[in-house]
């Protein structure tokens, strides 16, 4: 009897491991489907996309081809700052702009620095970035081909409500920043930098060129990130930043966000120092051949015409306007 | 794909540029590693005082929820750091609990991240170390008339290189740690003169953030710079570990 109570309890294995084992294959052959099917996609994609150069249309099956044309969608890879894509900004124009190429807008956020070395080394079509300076040198070094002006906006000062620099409604940017810095050696105060090379940062490094102070010290943090990183740190610390006014409008209504304006930039009537003005710029083809270079014109073009133009001026965060455009 | 020869170029020039870096002791980048080194050193130092007591407690006593105590154990040791570092951030902001203390964005906010990191990962190894010491250790420490002290000390005395191995499995998940660090520790650095020179100086900048800023930034012998360093201390730590597996073999 025991040995057919072992037998029994033998078939119980065996069935769990036929159970297991079933199992395991149907998993198995899922995922095995899943990559071919992958793999045929991105071929029937390569292959299409050749056909129109190499192969002449397939005698055989004229009607598939004028019929349902397989369309692959092109591809724009635009380098921006993060101002533009945390604002949100990018998801009204480039919807509007999909549409009308029947492509995909590949959005790669980074700071201003970042986002022009991105393109330097091949890896976008297209950079939408705000530090003049920059910009200009990234055309003259033959990277960057037909720069356009887009819009502006403009940054503001932030700081706690204590304001222990005294520097509320202040209207030089760089006689807030020497007080900033005083009160800062005096251990009273802190600032937050992004650090990152980044058109906030650009523009910060130029107000403290107008100073003539070199910030140093433990009072100067500087955060190597975004504006959202700096905001975070600036707000925890109840230390000073300067922010574009795009992500300040966002953040101010934010709970726990405690940091005030004290600085107004140049839309509310401000230093003209503060004014952000941003530009749009094609990667050089002869550079780079392998750039999307008749897409990314299509993109400044149309970003540029009365279209865009009208999108931005209407873009609203918090029912105020945060983008002034600008185009020649 | 144009031109396999300039990006060799390029990777070639980044590695020379950051050996250099690391050769003359470029102060940022030295600064950045001491931050590391006093960071997850501090850190691993703490959880090891916490460990060793946790795993002792565990391996030479019986109490109520001890199986569940372990499974806790053994399942923090794969705690993802991100997740440490939100829940770590979310204490110490000025709106949290202990956020009066003022510690966000500061070194000790980073070692308190990674000691919860790091003291899962130490006392489960300890606890395996500990009881894999033959049983005969045990009952001849106890036959020799010694206490239930005697006894574990003896015990944790056999098991030594086992607990040095798990400390130093804790210091590797701690300097290859990113995302707790990056969270409560901010990536900050100061602008300090250093003899009469402007230098970036780390504060709560670690070779691993440094390496995800830097990349970002297109800094990129810096990045390498820190890439190496981090790679000579893991191989290190895995040396050590290596030889001490061997000490304890042989």
């Amino acid at each position: 009897m025991t040995g057919d109570r072992d037998i029994e309890n033998m078939k119980g294995i065996m069935r769990k491991d036929m159970r297991e084992i079933f199992l395991k294959s149907v998993l198995l052959g899922t995922i095995l489907m899943v990559i071919l099917g992958a793999g045929c996609i991105g071929k029937e994609s390569t292959e299409s996309t050749a056909s129109g150069v190499t192969n002449p249309p397939v005698q055989n099956e004229p009607a598939h081809v004028q019929d349902e044309p397989i369309k692959v969608q092109e591809k724009l890879r635009m380098a921006t700052t993060t101002s533009t894509y945390d604002s949100g900004l990018l998801d009204v124009l480039n919807p509007v702009f999909q549409q009308k190429c029947n492509c995909i807008v590949e959005v790669i956020p980074k700071g201003t620095g970042a986002a022009i070395q991105t393109a330097k080394d091949g890896d976008a079509d297209l950079i939408f970035v705000h530090a003049r300076g920059k910009e200009d040198a990234f055309v003259n070094e033959g990277y960057g081909v037909n720069r356009r002006d887009v819009m502006y906006n403009d940054f503001v000062i932030l700081g706690p409500e204590s304001d222990p620099a005294k520097i509320r409604g202040m209207t030089s940017a760089a006689e807030a920043f020497r007080n900033i810095a005083a009160a800062g050696m005096a251990g009273n105060a802190t600032f937050f930098s992004r650090g990152d090379n980044s058109g906030t940062h650009t523009k910060e490094k130029a107000i403290w060129d107008a100073t003539g102070i070199v910030p140093s010290g433990t009072w100067y943090n500087s955060v190597g990130k975004g504006m959202g990183d700096t905001l975070t740190a600036a707000n925890e610390k109840l230390g000073y930043t300067l922010a574009d006014r795009g992500t300040y409008i966002k953040w101010k209504s934010k709970e726990g966000f405690e940091l005030q304006l004290l600085v107004e930039g140049p839309v509310k009537g401000g230093d003209p120092i503060l004014k952000n003005p941003y530009g749009i710029i094609a990667v050089n083809p002869e550079k780079y051949p392998d750039v999307n270079y008749k897409l990314a014109m299509e993109y400044i073009e149309f970003v540029t015409s009365k279209d865009g133009q009208e999108l931005i001026k209407n873009y609203r965060v918090n029912g105020e306007q945060l983008f002034f455009p600008d185009a020649k | 794909m144009s031109g396999s020869n300039s990006s060799l170029e390029f990777l070639f020039a980044g590695i020379i540029q950051a050996v250099d870096l690391i050769v003359r002791m470029d102060p940022y980048v030295a600064s950045v590693t001491k931050v590391q080194l006093m960071v997850s050193g501090v850190a691993v130092i703490l959880s090891a005082i916490t460990a060793i007591a946790l795993a002792s407690a565990i391996s030479f006593s019986e109490f109520r929820g001890k199986e569940l105590l372990r499974t806790a154990i053994n399942t923090s040791m794969g705690l993802p750091p991100v997740a440490v570092g939100l829940v770590v951030f979310l204490f110490l902001t000025r709106r949290g609990p202990i956020g009066f203390l003022d510690l966000i964005y500061t070194p000790a906010a980073m070692i308190i991240a990674q000691y919860i990191l790091a003291t899962p990962i130490i006392t489960g190894v300890s606890i395996t170390a500990i009881e894999s010491i033959p049983r005969k250790v045990w009952d001849t420490a106890y036959t020799l008339g010694g206490t239930k002290l005697d006894v574990s000390l003896q015990v944790l005395k056999e098991a030594r290189l086992g607990i040095i191995t798990a400390i130093l499995a804790g210091f590797g998940r701690a300097i290859a740690e990113v995302g707790a660090i990056l969270t409560v520790g901010g990536n900050i650095v100061h602008q300090l003169y250093l003899g009469g020179v402007l230098q970036d100086v780390s504060y709560t900048r670690t070779l691993t953030t440094a390496i995800t800023v830097e990349t970002r930034q297109g800094n990129i012998p810096e990045a390498i710079a820190f890439g190496i360093i981090l790679l000579i201390l893991s191989f290190f730590v895995n040396f050590i570990a290596m030889w001490v597996r061997k000490r304890s073999v042989g």
